[in-house]
């Protein structure tokens, strides 16, 4: 099992009041699955997404990511699993807009200590992958949303993560940028990158393996393969 | 590292007037701090050229009465030891004395004519040929002592400049006859520096310094001295120190060594005019002590407080060069305080940017990166910043220093210490006044910054 969320409690304090978001959430990844999670607004996705990514730590439960227990990491040890194992994809992309496509996908392999020479290679060659092999020079602002997206995607496997984490990745893009965007995940779920992508559109998540729908903290059911 | 520095240099050009205005604060205030620096050090080194003259390294050891503070009046030498060739041998013999001569002289208003002129506010040396070489005075004109002017004592002189003009001889000065003290003398040679001074004049303070330095010199033959003078009065030593620096200590060493000379009932323990300022009491003890075992001797007690002094020009410079340094320090102190305005618009700055960039350092921290990273990245943000207001304003502060010197005639001198001090001190406030903006940066929770909009 390559994570292993168990009896996930999360409470959020606002004003002294206890919001409870995550209300005993269990799940279970194996190495190369794709999952979808969807939800209505509100209803955790994004929580149970940010504890998944490791950005954020259950109030009560246990989380096994490859064996290891995230709960007892401290903050030095957090950042290197989000470093190593996981990949970030954000509705809005988050590309630096005052660099290339280049030096934006490069930017993880900064703090992973890679020297500058092995940087831009890696980087171009994640932009290839990508489809982005023509237009490593590109500032974000010169570039389409789609393409924009594929940077960003590009970035996040970079460093070659396990899994690859994605909140609302097509929420900002037109159909046909989406769909592309949707086979580019499938191809890369077929190299071994487990996916996991929270999503609101029934289309969309009809693309992965398997999904889940979370509402007010609980996962209502587990739709299994599709 | 690199990586940061460069995006800092990105970040600077990318925000061009937004980065000078921040930097704005560095810039004045180390250009001023440079101007002043620079201002202290001219006026230092002017000071010091200035009262060292030509650099030949000479200090007078002369026999003053330590109570008379301006060692204006004649003290008179009977019963101390004389100053003979094997006392000169002596002193040559020490490390920073690299030669010696003895020489008489006395201060004239008034005694010393050529025809209608008198030479007043003057001085009249009794010496030999040595004397020139070791004053670092050379023969113009004529010629200089010969060992039969002393020994068969001639009544010849030799002038200065100073005294050639003051004495408005027409022609050829030598051959000339001069009257001193009503006895007629033959004018041999006229002596100037060796090395060529000019003495830089900025006030009418300097010109008039210069002026009464300049009164003329006049030499004579060591022997010819009594019978001009008398016979009782001082002998002083005028050394040449083998370094400009270490003219302080040779002349006290020489001061030492002549006190030492001097009989235990007549000497002091004071070597120098600093020293003897100072210890007006153990002074008076000596001398109380002295009284009980000089009763019979009535003449002695008279002379109590004689000693030999050296002229200490480096001392005299630095006392002045502090009188000037602390004025000017005074100033630096207020420029100081456009660095702290600086450093506080830095931080400020800083902490807009991270506001600003609050979902950039969200996504920095959810791909990896850590806190230390992040807050790197801002530090050297603000040092790069700052460093670059600091690199400007020396820049700044030495055409300034230029311009101060051209406008107000004063030197200026530009340190390069102070320079270096001037752009790592800016760094420095860079780093300390970007900690509270960098830790604010990478404590951020990267859930809430990723959010930020």
């Amino acid at each position: 099992m390559l994570l292993e969320l168990k009896d996930i409690y999360k409470d959020y304090l606002q004003d002294k009041l206890v919001i409870p978001v995550l209300k005993n959430v269990s799940l279970a990844v194996e190495e190369g699955d794709y999952l979808a999670i969807m939800g209505p607004s509100g209803s955790g996705k994004t929580t149970l997404m940010n504890i998944v990514g490791c950005l954020d730590k259950p109030t009560s439960g246990t989380y096994l990511l490859d064996g290891e227990d995230i709960a007892k990491m401290n903050d030095k040890q957090l950042s290197n699993v989000r470093l190593n194992k996981i990949g970030f994809v954000f509705q809005n992309f988050n590309l630096l807009a005052t660099q290339s496509a280049l030096d934006n996908v490069a930017l993880p392999l900064i703090y992973a200590g890679v020297k500058k020479a092995e940087r831009r290679e890696k980087a171009r060659i994640a932009l290839e992958r990508v489809g982005l092999g023509e237009r490593v020079n590109f500032k974000p602002t010169q570039l389409s949303g789609g393409q924009k997206q594929r940077v960003a995607i590009a970035r996040a496997m970079v460093n070659s993560p396990k899994i690859l984490l994605a909140d609302e990745p097509t929420g900002a893009l037109d159909s046909k940028s989406g769909d592309s965007i949707m086979e580019l995940f499938s191809s890369l779920n077929n190299d071994g990158v487990t996916v996991i992508m929270i999503t609101h559109s029934r289309e969309i998540a009809d693309c992965a393996k398997k999904c889940i729908f979370i509402k007010d903290g609980i996962i209502e059911e587990d739709t299994g393969r599709i | 590292m690199i990586e940061n520095i460069r995006l800092s240099f990105q970040g600077i050009w990318g925000h061009k007037l937004r980065s000078l205005l921040t930097m704005l604060g560095i810039i004045i205030g180390i250009a001023a701090i440079i101007a002043i620096v620079s201002t202290i050090k001219g006026t230092n080194e002017q000071i010091k050229r200035n009262l060292i003259g030509s650099g030949n390294n000479t200090v007078k050891v002369e026999l003053r009465n330590s109570e008379d503070e301006y060692g204006e009046s004649q003290v008179s030498a009977l019963g101390l030891p004389e100053i003979d060739k094997n006392v000169i041998n002596q002193i040559e013999e020490f490390d920073e004395v690299e030669s010696a001569v003895v020489y008489h002289s006395t201060s004239v208003y008034s005694g010393l004519y050529y025809k209608n002129n008198s030479l007043s506010n003057g001085h009249v040396y009794g010496t030999t040929a040595k004397y020139f070489d070791v004053a670092g005075l050379k023969i113009k004109q004529g010629r200089g002592f010969m060992d039969s002017d002393i020994s068969k004592y001639r009544k010849v002189a030799i002038i200065d400049n100073e005294s050639l003009d003051a004495f408005f001889i027409d022609g050829d000065p030598i051959g000339q006859t001069i009257e001193i003290q009503k006895e007629p003398f033959t004018i041999i040679g006229v002596v100037t520096e060796s090395e060529e001074f000019e003495p830089v004049i900025n006030s009418e303070e300097d010109y008039y310094s210069y002026q009464s330095e300049a009164g003329g010199n006049v030499y004579v033959p060591y022997s010819i001295w009594p019978t001009i003078y008398g016979y009782d009065l001082a002998q002083n030593v005028l050394i040449k120190a083998s370094t400009t620096d270490e003219m302080s200590k040779a002349g006290k060493t020489v001061a030492d060594y002549l006190n030492s000379q001097i009989p235990q009932s007549q000497q002091t323990p004071a070597g120098q005019e600093s020293a003897a300022m100072g210890d007006q009491e153990t002074l008076t003890d000596v001398e109380g002590d002295k009284g009980d075992a000089d009763i019979s001797g009535e003449g002695s007690s008279s002379k109590s407080g004689i000693s030999y002094k050296a002229e200490d020009k480096l001392e005299e410079a630095k006392q002045l060069q502090q009188l000037s340094t602390a004025t000017n320090q005074q100033l630096i102190w207020i420029a100081s305080i456009s660095l702290l305005v600086g450093g506080i618009g830095v931080m400020n700055i800083m902490l807009v940017s991270v506001t600003e960039r609050t979902s950039e350092i969200g996504l920095k921290k959810a791909i990896g990166a850590r806190k230390g990273q992040i807050m790197l990245q801002f530090l050297t943000e603000a040092a790069v910043l700052t460093s670059l207001g600091g690199l400007i304003g020396v820049i700044a502060g030495i055409v300034l220093a230029q311009a101060i010197s051209k406008l107000s005639s004063t030197p200026v001198a530009i340190s390069v210490p102070a320079a270096v001090l001037g752009v790592v001190f800016s760094m420095l406030i860079g780093i300390v006044f970007g900690l509270l903006p960098s830790r604010k940066a990478a404590n951020l929770n990267p859930i809430e910054a990723l959010r930020h909009e």
